[in-house]
């Protein structure tokens, strides 16, 4: 086999696995994936038994137990969603930190339950502006 | 003082400009003393910014308050050497690091190469200089260091409890010097692909900062992960965190570089791939240094949104447009000098690694932006999340592992069929003698992917040890040096070579540990009373007694625990949670202290064999009256304080703060006397030192790879081998 | 006081910066791109001279297919160390 030959064939095999790659990458982003919704977009399109990650401020908490429940508030609009959250609780969750958590819709109304372990929190901003701090 | 450091930066701005004109100038028109000045101007950066540097530090250690970043990220009670590395824990700071480190290497490689590479280093330095004015201007300008304030407060917010832990403090560093230096073989790139000389010079020249690029870089992100293990109440050490995939993804296209160029230099071969793949790193890095303070990725650590989006876009736009229209360009020159020979020879494997490498990063690359890609494309940001990466990376890590082990064992060019058998016979059985070992082992075959990468890591480090010991048989032959002794030479007279197998050897031991610590990994979240216990995997651990501390700077409730096997003793363990006061006055004299930062003091004890792990949750409902009702007397304390003459008042709110400090260390005493159940997480996880031996390993043989040889022993190498050839000649 | 130091640092970084353009007289010539890129591919075939000799050594290499590579590797060698003496020749010249 003369040397173009080889090369157009390895070429070609190269390219082959990378869109095989590719494609297995594409179908499972698109098929494994969950919306990562607000508050008011989690009011609106969530359906019951489907997960969704939330994004949001926390803006009340407290402990029931040995699960937390805690509010997490809309960026934009006045509305928040009450969840229900079992497992680990990240070192700087408070109020006023911005979380992401795993919700599944319970029934019809608007409780939310928390996936076991999935609150993750932001860290607490060192790259803005500190926001005033009284002494 | 703030005011010269200030000039100090503006200054740096006007060099770096006036490098770039200079530099250029000098390559089109002007000559060499125009590139010399351009050169000079990279030197007098350097010495700007160190002193800008030294200012702020200052600042830092002697806790002046009126610059705005060192009371907001420090204070008077910061211990001494978390005030110096405060300074890089501000976004303002981080900056002007990147920029000081980028003018240090950048005055380096520019001296090492100051009457070689003529033709290159002009546009190498522009290419720099266009970096340091980037990050000079947004340090001067959006992101200022020497902010003041006119009324210094008193007291500093202190550096987040989270950060306070060695790791932390060099986790920046280490990242940025990775950072920097790849910015080096990335200008030389552009510099090469501008004037058309395009073979191994430029490499040459920028090998050992790629190569130590990789090695900061890495060491950064090993930092990070054990800072994440040790100190953050999770008990992982990874999660395909965006911030964790920024810095790896760069780390990624590093390791194909570093052995990619070598082809080009025996072979003339992958020019376009070599001068594409450091040009991608080099934008991965810049990427990397954005995503971590944009806020664009939801992540534990995506600071929020900065002001600082908009530039890095450009710039990243800028690096990327300008890469792709640079090859395009010149895509001509950039033809191969010879072709693969053979599939089966060190070049192939080579290859094969490349691909996997890169195959890595654009996994990763779109998992981790995806969110971004599907709003861009759906409207709706759907996130994927780490169970997305597991069955890409765990696949091309073994193929990634098994390469490693090949590679040492085959020649370059070709390979003999017969040395091939030799050669492979015994880390082949080494490898098998482990999986069936493992087989017998009961329950490591429910888990294939684990058994997988034990088996070759097996191979990969019984392959390291077999060339290891045929190097020193080899030398033996020749010096009838004593084994020690041939080990040493061996080793100090390829450094390349043997640095490079040992690297193999220590990601073998880490991948190991990174399998069974994940796939084998025992975890139970319980509620204990002092005096219960839970099993975790053959473990008994005990709730001995609770423990407390208070002090003006924080609260913590702990718990004091024994781990038992078979009935002996073991460890005794400790972990508490710390709650630092906010400053937020309206949240209660008392309430103040558990609405602020929170910590965890994990009870970790770490073997050869299992670590365990622990933290407590404790749980403050019980409490949480006692609280409100010391809120409400203090407050009524205190409003009555107000109400008195100010000289009075002020020996009254003097009483009142003892009386709080009494009140907290009651509220400690009370977790001690009268303890109730808390939450507690227990992992006992297996080989997760491997993890950090096997880095240990790795920057040794970095280490060993990077170190210069002498110029008197390469130039005799040199002239020996003109001997014999001129012999030849003859 | 800030002031003084400012501009006397100014003044060093202007000093500096300004040294090559006040030199009077012409710089070294440079060794030339060419020769420049000769020694570049000397070093880097020397260094593949030694690696297929460690090869050979460490048993990755039958003692036929070393000559064979040896033989031409020092061709390649020898290619380059002519081009060089050429390239120099032509410099003095």
């Amino acid at each position: 086999m003369d040397p173009s030959r080889k090369r157009a064939i390895r070429l070609t095999v190269a390219l082959t696995a990378a869109l095989l790659l590719a494609s297995a990458l594409v179908y499972t982003s698109f098929s494994a994936g969950r919306d990562e919704l607000t508050a008011s977009q989690l009011l609106h399109q969530a359906v019951p038994g489907k997960s969704y990650i939330l994004a949001g401020t926390v803006i009340s908490q407290q402990r029931d137990g040995s699960a937390l429940l805690f509010r997490v508030r809309d960026p934009k609009l006045h509305v928040s969603v009450p969840v229900r959250y079992t497992g680990i609780i990240p070192d700087p969750f408070a109020v006023g930190r911005g979380v992401l958590v795993t919700v599944q819709k319970q029934g019809s109304d608007t409780q939310f339950v928390g996936e076991q372990d999935s609150l993750t929190t932001k860290c607490p901003s060192k790259y803005q502006a500190a926001a005033g701090s009284k002494y | 003082m703030a005011l010269v450091g200030r000039a100090l930066l503006i200054l740096g701005l006007g060099v770096s400009v006036y490098g770039i004109g200079a530099s250029l100038y000098g390559a089109l028109q002007g000559g060499q003393r125009w590139v010399d000045s351009g050169r000079r101007a990279v030197y007098a950066l350097a010495g700007v910014m160190t002193l800008a540097f030294v200012i702020l530090e200052a600042a830092f250690l002697r806790s002046d308050f009126s610059f705005n970043v060192v009371a907001g990220h420090s204070s008077t009670t910061t211990p001494t050497f978390y005030k110096a590395t405060a300074a890089w824990s501000s976004q303002e700071g981080s900056l002007l690091l990147w920029v000081w480190l980028l003018s240090l290497w950048s005055s380096l490689i520019l001296f090492l190469t100051r009457r070689k590479v003529r033709e290159i280093t002009p546009y190498a330095t522009a290419v720099l200089l266009g970096f340091a004015t980037f990050f000079g201007s947004l340090t001067a300008f959006f992101a200022n260091p020497f902010a003041t304030t006119a009324n210094p407060p008193s007291e500093g917010a202190g550096l987040n409890p989270l950060l306070r832990h060695a790791s932390m403090m060099f986790h920046p560093p280490m990242l940025y010097s990775g950072y920097t230096l790849l910015a080096i073989p990335f200008a030389f790139a552009i510099g090469a692909l501008i004037t058309r000389r395009l073979n191994s010079e430029w490499i040459q020249v920028t090998r050992r900062f790629a190569l130590a690029a990789w090695l900061f870089l890495g060491i950064g992100i090993l930092l990070g992960a054990r800072w994440s293990y040790t100190e953050l109440g999770w008990g992982g050490y990874w999660a395909w965190d965006p911030v964790e995939n920024a810095a790896l993804m760069p780390w990624l296209c590093c390791t194909a570089f570093i052995h990619s160029i070598m082809i080009q230099e025996k072979r003339g071969m992958l020019k376009v791939w070599n001068a594409s793949l450091i040009l991608a790193s080099g934008t991965l890095a810049v990427l990397g240094t954005f995503l971590v303070r944009s806020g664009i990725l939801d992540s534990i650590h995506a600071f929020g949104a900065s002001t600082l989006g908009v530039p890095f876009v450009i710039l990243l736009g800028v690096m990327v447009t300008g890469s792709v229209a640079l090859i395009i360009w010149r895509r001509a020159d950039l033809r191969s000098d010879s072709q693969l020979d053979s599939l089966l020879s060190r070049e192939a494997v080579f290859l094969f690694q490349n691909l996997v490498l890169v195959g890595m990063t654009f996994v990763i690359f779109w998992v981790t932006f995806f969110p971004l890609i599907s709003e861009a494309l759906t409207g709706t940001k759907v996130s994927v999340g780490p169970p997305a990466f597991r069955p890409f990376i765990v696949p091309l890590a073994l193929v990634l592992v098994l390469l490693s082990g090949v590679g040492p064992l085959i020649a370059w060019r070709r390979v003999t069929a017969a040395n091939l058998r030799r050669s492979f016979a015994f880390p082949v059985a080494a490898g098998l003698v482990a999986l069936v070992v493992l087989l017998l082992v009961g329950g490591v075959s429910k888990r294939p992917f684990a058994l997988a990468m034990f088996c070759l890591g097996t191979f990969v480090i019984a392959s390291v040890g077999q060339e290891l010991w045929r190097g020193v048989r080899a030398r033996r032959a020749m010096t009838r040096d004593p084994v020690p002794r041939a080990f040493l030479q061996l080793i100090r007279r390829n450094r390349r070579r043997y640095g490079g197998y040992i690297v193999h050897a220590g990601l073998a031991v880490l991948l190991i540990g990174v399998a069974a610590s994940s796939s084998f990994q025992h975890s139970h979240d319980v509620v204990l009373r002092p005096g219960q216990q839970a099993v975790v995997d053959g473990y008994r651990i005990t709730y001995v007694r609770p423990i407390a501390r208070a002090t003006a700077e924080k609260i913590s409730f702990g718990a004091v625990l024994d781990v038992a096997k078979g009935g002996r003793h073991v460890q005794t363990l400790t972990t508490t949670r710390g709650f630092y006061p906010a400053q937020d006055p309206t949240l209660g004299v008392v309430g103040r202290f558990f609405n602020g930062e929170e910590e965890s003091q994990v009870g970790l004890r770490a073997g050869l064999t299992k670590d365990i792990w622990t933290v407590i949750s404790p749980d403050l409902t019980p409490i949480q009256p006692l609280i409100n009702q010391g809120d409400q007397v203090f407050l009524k304390a205190m409003s009555a304080a107000a109400a008195l003459p100010p000289a009075q008042a002020r020996a009254q709110i003097t009483n009142l703060f003892a009386a709080r400090d009494a009140a907290i260390g009651a509220l400690a005493d009370r977790w001690v006397r009268h303890p109730w159940a808390a939450e507690f997480l227990l992992i006992v996880s297996p080989l997760v030192t491997w993890i950090w031996l096997g880095a240990i390993v790795i920057a040794i043989g970095g280490l060993i790879a990077l170190w210069p040889v002498p110029v008197l022993a390469r130039r005799r190498a040199t002239s020996a081998y003109a001997a014999r050839l001129a012999r030849e000649l003859a | 006081m800030d002031f003084v130091i400012v501009l006397v640092i100014l003044a060093a970084v202007v000093y500096v910066v300004s040294a090559p353009l006040r030199r009077t007289g012409e710089a070294a010539p440079s060794p030339g791109a060419e020769i420049a890129d000769l020694e570049a591919a000397r070093e880097a075939k020397y260094r593949e001279i030694r690696d297929a000799e460690l090869d050979h050594r460490t048993g990755k290499l039958s003692d036929d297919d070393f000559e064979a590579i040896d033989r031409s590797l020092r061709a390649e060698a020898i290619e380059i160390l002519q081009a060089l003496d050429g390239a120099k020749a032509e410099r003095a010249g």
